[in-house]
């Protein structure tokens, strides 16, 4: 595992230039521990202060320092995405292996839930549980609703790469070696799923963390807990731009493409990897005589 | 004592309602295999004959349409389900076609060995799991240390099934289902798979189904033959019988269909003739 | 033609083979994360296959017999390499090697001198697309024109093959497999190629469809003249319908001999455990068994390939490569101790 690790890094630079733009956000959401303010005080410093050596970012016109307030807003955003990710995961998996290998009416049920969450139009809806929850709606609250409406694409293609794994002989072999279901779909059946779970769960991340910016961006969360929307929001509303502190919304926004490029780069790089078909490749399997 | 095997007007049809085309896979075929011996029964015939369709009903994965099946007395409906399951995996276990499929590319082979042994062969723990796989490997003809922790690219076809023999042996079952066991095997390992069936009727009591298009392998593992075209059995009875004097005319055609070399096959000492005009 | 095939083979004799390989070598080379792997598919093969006839390569699975006809055929693509040897074709201009040929060369000669028979005969027809069109493409390509002449020449071809002209207004699917192959067959010889390539073309065929598919290849064969070079694994086949035959073991040649001569008279141990392992109905025998796997030819065998399971090794079959010698008239084996002892 580690070696292979370690030959990616060596011989895939997508994967060297996506690992370090990560780190780099990752790093920056460490630092949120270290930082010398509160990330919802407010004129603590002189506001609208160009990018200098005692604040690499500028300041706000809110008086916080933009740096130390971008690690808390980092932070928050790489936590929101990160549970969306694991929850909905979780959810296409179970809901996308279950249909695929039972068949039947298990698997007629379950994908006619499945398509209605398809054909819900996310955005109207995620704006009217804003209204609808007005002050309730917390990050995590966002977290749980955006979990649920994102697994619906993926159960069907989990659901279809079961599908083809079911009727490959190995199952049946399993089966007559007294596996439950449970265990052939973990055991045997997983390791093929893999990698489409993580192409994606990168995706995964990029969508939920566009939505939640652009939501925060029109003000539509939680304004208490700071978040890369967040900062853009309140940067709109003190027309930064305008006023010319770029800074403000600058930075954030460089950070955040820097998220969405160094996720999908490691998606794609990483996916060739993990592939069985590529596994076995390496492993010598195939290569004709 | 209950026939171990008997089958009854099994007809089985696909398609049909909304949808497709109806398809007659198997029309009304009645077989039995006795309890009280061993015995090699054949199905021969071509794509499309209904063999494997039929082969698959006998394994519980396809409910027939019409008829009745049932093994070792009871009905497959019955043994499909729940506690009917493991008795049904107790009782009969498959070989397939394609050695290379039959095992997880991703896994090591012994896997499966150890946990039918664990499930179905009575094994205590895993050191009785295996002992007992050893067991059965030297049974088929393979060593421990030729396939333990092996990927199935590793092996050689020949191998594979003899592996997936091993691991249906280990279940301990009374019948075993073959689907075309050696079309993709090597034909110079060919010859020692069949053998290895036949050593299965003889010494260890187990009566084997095996599925084939080929004439001559039929010839040389079964007792009973019978030969299916279009989801019917169109001939059936000794193998020496119909296959050598067969009377119907399509199994007559499918002997004549045999390539017969136009000359006389030696093994390396017979004497130069002249070549017949072909 | 009204020659009888034996004299047309004695004429032969003064002609330049059709193909000629010559200690041809190719292997897979594939870079991954900075592993190097070589499969040595095919290393060291030479034959040649004469005027007006069928030769067959008989070999099992790793044998490299497809990576020989890809080589032959100018089908190779990375990781596949010809790293040496050479293939010569009689009708291409200059006599010079297949791969010293340029792409228009090539392109030229693709089904008008050389041509295939492939094993899925799906591959080779469009799905979608009526059979008719199938043809019309190909005499747009290869013979600069589809009219009315052409389609003539089509059904007379196909009357060749014993098939109705209402052929060419079925879709793929609607034909039986042997009716496919038909076609195939039909489409490679066309233009009367002056060699034909077969990979296993009646593996995926019934027993008694695979006997008229092979009558009819002898049949064109015959009418049409072209050499026909058979590759498959059945013996059956090659006893059927070859005239000389080459046995192809761990991606080289190990026996050679006009077929009946093979059949009666093996030499090498690998083809006599080949032969004998044959069934026949009507025979009792258990059959030799044959120990061990095919060699695995990224990591062969050092010296000869088959050593670790032959019955008859000993210590130079380790440490050298034997090569083809002459033990009759045009049968050559490689193998030391048929050369010893023979």
């Amino acid at each position: 595992m580690l070696a292979t690790v370690r030959d990616l890094f060596r011989y895939n630079p997508e994967v060297r230039i996506g690992a370090m733009l990560l780190g780099l956000v990752a790093g920056m959401a460490a630092l949120s521990l270290a930082s010398p303010y509160a990330p919802l005080d407010t004129f603590v410093v002189a506001p609208d202060l160009p990018p200098s050596l005692a604040h690499p970012f500028g300041t706000t016109s809110r008086g916080q320092d933009v740096f130390w307030q971008l690690t808390f807003a980092i932070r928050n955003t790489l936590t929101f995405g990160i549970v969306v990710a694991v929850l909905s995961r979780l959810l296409s998996l179970a809901i996308g292996l279950l249909a695929g290998y039972k068949g039947g009416w298990v698997d007629r049920v379950l994908m006619a839930i499945n398509d209605t969450f398809i054909a819900i139009p996310l955005f109207p809806i995620l704006v009217l549980f804003y209204f609808v929850l007005r002050a309730a709606m917390s990050w995590a609250a966002l977290a749980l609703i955006m979990a649920l409406l994102g697994w619906a694409y993926d159960a069907r293609l989990i659901r279809a790469l079961a599908l083809s794994l079911k009727s490959r002989e190995f199952t049946y072999t399993g089966v007559f070696s007294g596996m439950t279901t449970r265990e052939l779909l973990l055991r045997e059946h997983l390791p093929y799923v893999m990698p489409i779970v993580f192409a994606t769960t990168m995706n995964n991340m990029n969508w939920s963390i566009g939505l939640e910016v652009t939501l925060s961006v029109l003000g539509f969360t939680d304004i208490n807990s700071p978040t890369v929307g967040g900062m853009i929001y309140w940067a709109n509303q003190h027309t930064a731009l305008v006023a010319g502190v770029w800074w403000w919304i600058a930075f954030p926004v460089i950070l955040v493409v820097a998220l969405f490029i160094g996720l999908f780069l490691l998606a794609v790089s990483m996916n060739e990897h993990i592939d069985p078909r590529s596994r076995l490749r390496r492993m010598g399997a195939e290569g004709g005589a | 004592m209950a026939a171990l095997l008997e089958l009854d007007g099994v007809c089985k049809t696909f398609g049909g309602l909304l949808r497709r085309r109806r398809v007659a896979a198997v029309r009304d075929v009645s077989l039995s295999l006795s309890a009280d011996s061993a015995e090699v029964l054949t199905l021969l015939g071509q794509s499309g004959s209904g063999k494997t369709t039929l082969a698959r009903m006998i394994l519980g994965l396809e409910t027939p349409t019409a008829g009745s099946l049932r093994l070792a007395g009871e009905d497959i409906a019955a043994l499909r389900r729940g506690a009917g399951r493991r008795r049904l995996l107790g009782l009969v276990q498959p070989i397939f076609q394609n050695p290379f499929e039959a095992f997880n590319p991703l896994r090591r082979v012994e896997h499966y060995l150890l946990l039918t042994a664990r499930r179905f062969g009575g094994a205590g723990d895993d050191r009785a799991a295996q002992r007992a796989t050893e067991a059965s490997l030297r049974q088929v003809g393979l060593s421990l240390g030729e396939v333990a922790h092996r990927y199935p690219h590793e092996l050689s076809g020949g191998q594979l099934q003899r592996l997936a023999i091993a691991r249906a042996l280990l279940a301990k079952p009374k019948l075993i289902v073959a689907d075309e066991p050696v079309s993709m095997v090597d034909a110079s390992l060919r010859m020692a798979i069949v053998n290895l069936f036949k050593a299965l009727r003889g010494e260890l009591g187990i009566s084997i189904l095996y599925i084939t298009h080929d004439l001559a392998t039929a010839y040389l593992v079964s007792d009973r033959v019978m030969i299916m075209r279009d989801g019917e059995v169109v001939e059936s009875g000794s193998a020496r019988q119909v296959l050598t004097h067969p009377q119907h005319a399509y199994s007559r055609q499918l002997k004549d269909a045999v390539l017969v070399p136009r000359f006389g096959v030696g093994d390396g000492d017979g004497e130069r003739e002249p070549r017949p005009q072909p | 033609m009204t020659a009888t095939p034996a004299t047309d083979r004695y004429r032969s004799e003064a002609r330049q083979p059709v193909l000629r390989v010559d200690d041809l070598k190719a292997y897979y080379r594939s870079r991954h994360f900075g592993m190097v792997r070589e499969v040595k598919a095919v290393d060291g093969v030479s034959f040649e296959v004469r005027h007006n006839e069928i030769y067959g390569i008989a070999g099992e699975s790793s044998s490299g017999k497809s990576t020989l006809l890809k080589a032959v055929a100018a089908a190779m693509r990375p990781p596949l390499q010809v790293v040496g040897g050479t293939v010569r074709l009689r009708f291409l201009p200059g006599a010079k090697s297949l791969y010293e040929a340029s792409s228009a060369e090539l392109d030229q000669l693709r089904w008008r001198q050389l041509s295939y028979i492939m094993q899925g005969s799906m591959s080779a027809l469009n799905p979608v697309r009526r059979v008719r069109r199938s043809f019309a493409d190909f005499g747009a390509r290869h013979l600069g024109g589809a009219g009315a002449a052409f389609e003539a020449k089509v059904i007379a071809h196909l009357a060749l093959v014993r098939l109705e002209p209402g052929v060419l207004d079925a879709y793929p699917h609607e034909l039986s497999g042997g009716m496919r192959q038909r076609v195939t067959i039909a489409l490679a010889t066309l233009c009367r190629p002056e060699l034909v390539i077969a990979d296993e073309p009646t593996t995926a065929l019934d027993v008694v469809v695979q006997k008229d598919v092979l009558d009819m290849i002898r049949e064109v064969q015959r009418q049409v003249g072209s050499s026909l070079l058979l590759v498959t694994h059945d013996l059956g086949v090659h006893a059927y319908l070859s005239d000389r035959l080459a046995i192809m073991y761990g991606g080289r040649l190990v026996e050679e001999a006009p077929t009946e001569t093979l059949f009666r008279r093996p030499q090498h141990p690998y083809t006599r455990h080949l032969i004998a392992s044959l069934p026949r109905i009507g025979e009792e025998a258990p059959k030799a068994t044959l120990a061990g796997g095919p060699p695995n030819l990224a990591d062969p065998p050092p010296g000869c390939r088959f050593h670790p399971r032959c019955p008859l090794a000993f210590a130079r079959c380790r440490d050298e490569t034997p090569a083809m010698t002459s033990v009759g008239l045009q049968h050559r084996v490689a193998c030391f101790a048929v050369a010893a002892g023979a």
